[in-house]
């Protein structure tokens, strides 16, 4: 106590371990049911293509699982998140685990060194991810048609409302809205500025609830893939809607 | 120089890091001399930050018939006419200038869909002539400036206290007084001063002044020998809060009655009505201010002793857009949510238009060498300020002021000797609060003083009070000189109490004597004994100076206004 | 009327520790309103810095309940009667009690290229609401330093040597995307500004009483800036061939 230039913490009576438990917890089960995901090498049945598995790739003969060539892209695009880097650097590293909360680790180059200096490289997994996204909403539209004819399953929502969560996410991407408009100084005097004003303004909402969206576009990617596997397995059927 | 204090020299010593005295630091710095610049509190927290509505300054960006002169007629009016009108026409003239410079430097104001800088109304203002940044105005005019201050070369001095100027002969050679961090003593030779110290609002209890507010510099003139002026104006803000009793004086900006803000009596009349049933709760601060007093006295106050202020008509979202920090304040500190419901407001101290003299133009006082600038001048505002008008007082007589103490530095010969004597002289005083003897609570002395205030030297002030309040003063004095400090020299708020009450006392007796002599009632100053406007009181202001056996009390001439200049007063009477 | 039980730091450079002190609580009453209390009828030497006492000045910061937060603005009521325990900002030198040097974050705005328009760009100027909209949130700081105590990178990263701190990302920020601006800070960012060193998790959000979106909207459109100067072989690609299209400065 005496000591008031050590690092001193505090132990406050809410439960401030919850978050980081609960953060670790699902993280790490997305990450190993992706990698499980990824060893099946099949997530396809008509008209649904497990976004695991889209857009499908064959690179020669090599005799691996399509999902290898694709999955490296949403989850590079995750890794360097702004908001996903919160909570891992936060719940896997303790950096801090809590505010307030002291540390263990004296240690520290934050994103000044390897590895962590490479999330500087976001942008770039963002142009793939948006690659990436189109084809999803080509699969999306593809859920829809069924034997070449328009109908409504429960299939074709959940792959909706995944492909709408997922715009979501990407849209309020910071790179994303650095990109639109985010970089220019003077809206009024560049080319096309007021355009790109509008354009940023209308991310706005997205980014500032970019956490929510990562969640619910995570679950909603496991849950598409579930369902195709369901449906794969004969556990259940694709009722038709309309 | 002695060894039992740390020495400092500058050319130009500016004391005071609000919007004045970081303007006149600056001013002095461009000019090229050597610049100090001494503040109570950390860089950037000076009472300025506090200025919410706005900048007053005639661009006529929004009433294209707006300039300098209807400016100069609604400032003269607002004073009552016992302002310097040199003053206010430098004024008038200067303020866009300084707006447009401020905006230079970096500083951003609201604006109009045509990207010039937004204005809007205030009161007694003809014209929407406030340039203001939603309602933290001053902290932008702040932050400009002191990040201005500090990339020109000017050398800060935080959390330092002075409590005495120094002289050599007859003119300033310096400022003495200590670091609050740790009680060092501290010596600073200077050429020339800048007083830039603000008010001293912390006289009464109910201001909405913060605790730096204790005159420092008016006193500190005042034991230098040079003229105080108008000290018998002080204004009341109509509207601060009054519950519960923590906030109490903490401002209601005028912007909510500008959006359309209604005071109500307990009976729910619209007592303005009443008053003034032209510009109603627009009405001057000083009417508006009486008028929520006499509903009051007339026992039709509100239960904690003030008005009702109700905005809510307006709808929540309105007034969550247009007033987010009283929506603020009044939610997070007094639990009353001001879109559902009216607020309680009454009368808080809000500002001194009186102060050091100065010569028009230059912020020279009677003292050679001693300069003053913003609320501690006298002269500009007269008997009442108009809402706005006090920041570009700060950034026109700031940099007026630092440009000729720096002209009058360069002119000095040589660096004036610092008398260790004076120096020594203020260390005992300053000390004194650790002898053996010394009993009595700075705290309760700062109490008493502000009852006395309150309740003699109020919104309703009566020849009869007027005394009792300054024996009130002259007795604390007496008692304050065996004021007592426990502990030790570092950081010590009580000791730091004890150096303020001894110059609030000094400005209590300068408000008290130049209010009894003011036979009249005029703009801030209300005698319920004389209650009208006397022509031959208009033609005067009162002079408070030092004596060889006390306090004196004179009057000068106020500087008639020449004809060209009157004629604007006339026309847009 | 009842007591409120606060256990205050008191202390200096040699040491110090918790003192308890009992204050009848009016209604309203926050954390500075107890602390006065304190130095006008218990100890008139217990040091704290405070100024408006309207959270308008960012001067009575401490940590309350292991929170930093301003004590003008701390409810006492909202702690429903337990004690409440108030400490100095633990990022900074302790001078005494709750004041502390803070000294350090006025000479790291020193090194921050102020404001720079170009030389002929005298004005009155032209500036749209949606050129300047977005800095009004960044001109909002009092500077309180809360953000600055609450980082992790300062607080136990011995960061002071290492990274400008949330504030003075904040004021980069407003100074980097104002329109009349020709300076450009990427560089300070990268290198002495140490804006690597931030792993954006938010803590200095969390207690920003201005509520500014510290993260999102000020230091992470920063980290994009710096990594279209240093991190972007494409755009670095684009300026060698066409040149610099804007006036930059250091």
């Amino acid at each position: 106590m005496a000591d008031q230039t050590a690092s001193h913490s505090y132990a406050p009576e809410y439960p401030w371990w919850l978050q980081p438990i609960a953060t670790v917890v699902i993280l790490s089960a997305f990450a190993l049911y992706s990698i499980w995901v990824a060893f099946q090498a099949r997530g396809y049945v008509a008209p649904y293509l497990s976004p695991f598995y889209s857009p499908p790739v064959r690179v020669g003969a090599i005799p691996i699982s399509p999902a290898w060539w694709v999955v490296w892209v949403p989850a590079g695009f995750r890794a360097t998140c702004y908001y996903y880097r919160k909570a891992y650097y936060r719940s896997f590293f303790r950096d801090p685990v809590s505010c307030m909360i002291g540390e263990s680790r004296r240690r520290y180059a934050g994103e000044t060194a390897f590895p962590f200096i490479l999330n500087n490289l976001h942008r770039f997994l963002l142009y793939l991810a948006i690659i990436v996204l189109a084809f999803l909403w080509r699969d999306t539209v593809a859920a829809f048609f069924f034997d070449g004819r328009f109908g409504v399953h429960l299939g074709s929502l959940v792959f909706l409302v995944n492909v709408v969560l997922l715009s979501g996410y990407t849209v309020g991407c910071h790179a994303f809205r650095h990109m639109v408009g985010g970089n220019l100084d003077c809206y009024s005097c560049a080319r096309g500025g007021r355009v790109r004003y509008r354009l940023w303004q209308w991310v706005n909402p997205f980014n500032h609830q970019h956490a929510p969206w990562a969640w619910a576009s995570l679950f909603s990617v496991a849950a598409a893939d579930v369902y195709v596997r369901l449906l794969m397995a004969g556990v259940i059927s694709d009722p038709k809607l309309f | 120089m002695a060894d039992w204090y740390e020495a400092r020299r500058y050319d130009v010593l500016v004391i005071g890091a609000g919007g004045a005295g970081l303007r006149a630091a600056i001013a002095a710095a461009e000019a090229g001399v050597k610049v100090g610049l001494v503040c109570k509190s950390l860089l950037g927290k000076a009472h300025t930050v506090m200025a919410e509505g706005g900048i007053a300054a005639a661009l006529g960006n929004l009433d294209p018939n707006d300039n300098w002169e209807v400016h100069f007629a609604d400032t003269m009016r607002g004073g009552q006419r016992i302002n310097d009108y040199r003053m206010v026409e430098i004024f008038a003239k200067e303020a866009p200038e300084r707006v447009y410079e401020l905006e230079r430097w970096g500083g951003l104001f609201d604006r109009t869909p045509e990207g010039k800088i937004l204005q809007r109304p205030f009161g007694a203002h003809t014209y929407r002539r406030l340039c203001h940044v939603g309602d933290r105005t001053g902290l932008e005019l702040i932050r400009t400036l002191q990040d201005r201050a500090v990339h020109s070369g000017v050398e800060v001095l935080m959390e330092v206290t002075l409590s005495r100027l120094l002289k050599d002969g007859d003119r300033i050679a310096g400022a003495f007084g200590y670091r609050r961090e740790d009680g060092r003593f501290i010596a600073i030779g200077a050429k020339a001063v800048i007083l830039a110290t603000g008010g001293w609002g912390k006289v009464y209890k109910v201001t909405s002044n913060s605790w730096e507010c204790t005159g420092d510099g008016c006193a500190m003139a005042y034991e230098a020998g040079a003229e105080l002026m108008d000290m018998e104006m002080v204004q009341f803000h109509p509207t601060g809060m009054v519950w519960p009793p923590g906030v109490r004086g903490i401002l209601v900006t005028e912007a909510v009655r500008g959006e359309g803000g209604i005071l109500r009596n307990a009976k729910g009349e619209r007592f303005m009505q009443t008053y003034d049933p032209k510009k109603l709760e627009l009405s001057s601060r000083d009417v508006v201010s009486r008028s929520i007093y006499k509903e009051v006295e007339a026992g039709r106050g509100s239960p904690h002793g003030g008005a009702f202020l109700d905005v809510s008509h307006r709808g929540a979202e309105y007034i969550k857009k247009k007033l987010p920090s009283m929506y603020e304040q009044f939610l997070k500190l007094a639990d009353v949510d001001i879109t559902k419901g009216p607020m309680e407001v009454a009368p808080t101290i809000h500002y001194v238009m009186g102060g050091v003299r100065v010569a028009p133009g230059e912020g020279a006082s009677t003292v050679p060498g001693l300069f003053a600038a913003g609320e501690v001048a006298a002269g500009l505002h007269g008997a009442n300020r108009l809402g706005g008008n006090s920041l570009s007082d700060l950034v026109v007589f700031g940099k007026r002021a630092g440009e000729h103490a720096a002209r009058y530095a360069k002119g000095v010969d040589g660096d004036p000797r610092i008398d260790d004597g004076q120096a020594d002289e203020e260390r005992r005083l300053l000390l004194r609060p650790f002898d053996s003897g010394s009993t009595e609570n700075p705290y309760e002395l700062h109490a008493e003083l502000q009852e006395a205030m309150g309740t003699h030297a109020g919104i309703a002030r009566t020849g009869e009070g007027l005394r009792a309040g300054l024996d009130k003063i002259l007795s604390l004095q007496e008692r304050a000189e065996r004021m007592r400090a426990a502990g030790s020299l570092l950081y010590n708020p009580g000791w730091h109490a004890c150096r303020d009450v001894r110059f609030m006392l000094i400005l209590c007796e300068a408000i008290f004597r130049a209010a009894i002599e003011r036979t009249e009632s005029r703009g801030a100053h209300w005698r319920l004994d004389f209650p009208d406007q006397d022509a031959g009181w208009g033609r005067k202001n009162l002079v408070v100076q030092r004596g060889d056996r006390g306090m004196t009390v004179s009057t000068r001439s106020v500087p008639e206004v020449p004809p060209q200049l009157a004629r604007l007063l006339e026309a847009t009477a | 009327m009842t007591d409120a039980t606060l256990h205050v730091f008191r202390g200096d450079k040699t040491g110090g520790d918790l003192r308890t002190y009992q204050v009848p609580v009016t209604e309203g009453m926050v954390v500075l309103d107890a602390i006065h209390y304190i130095q006008q009828h218990e100890d008139s030497t217990l040091a704290c810095r405070w100024n408006c006492k309207a959270a308008k000045c960012g001067s009575c910061s401490a940590e309350v309940n292991g929170k930093p937060r301003l004590m003008c603005k701390t409810r006492l009521d909202q702690f429903m009667g337990s004690p409440v325990t108030v400490r100095p900002l633990a990022a900074f030198p302790l001078i005494k009690d709750l004041v502390t040097d803070v000294s350090w974050n006025y000479r790291v705005n020193q090194e921050i290229p102020p404001f720079t328009p170009a030389r002929d760009d005298t004005g009155p100027w032209r500036m749209y609401p949606e050129d300047v909209d977005r800095m009004f949130e960044f001109r909002r700081c009092i500077e309180c330093f809360l953000c600055q105590d609450v980082c992790h990178v300062l607080r136990e990263h011995d960061g002071t040597s290492r990274y400008y701190g949330p504030r003075f990302m904040v004021r980069i920020a407003g100074l980097e995307m104002h329109p009349k601006d020709t300076v450009s800070r990427a560089h300070l960012l990268r290198g002495r500004g140490g804006i690597g060193f931030c792993n954006i998790t938010k803590c200095c959000e969390e207690v920003c009483p201005e509520e500014i979106h510290i993260t999102d909207n000020a230091i992470i459109p920063l980290k994009e800036r710096v990594a279209d100067e240093y991190f972007d072989p494409w755009r670095a690609l684009l300026r060698a061939f066409r040149g610099r299209r804007e006036p930059r400065g250091t």
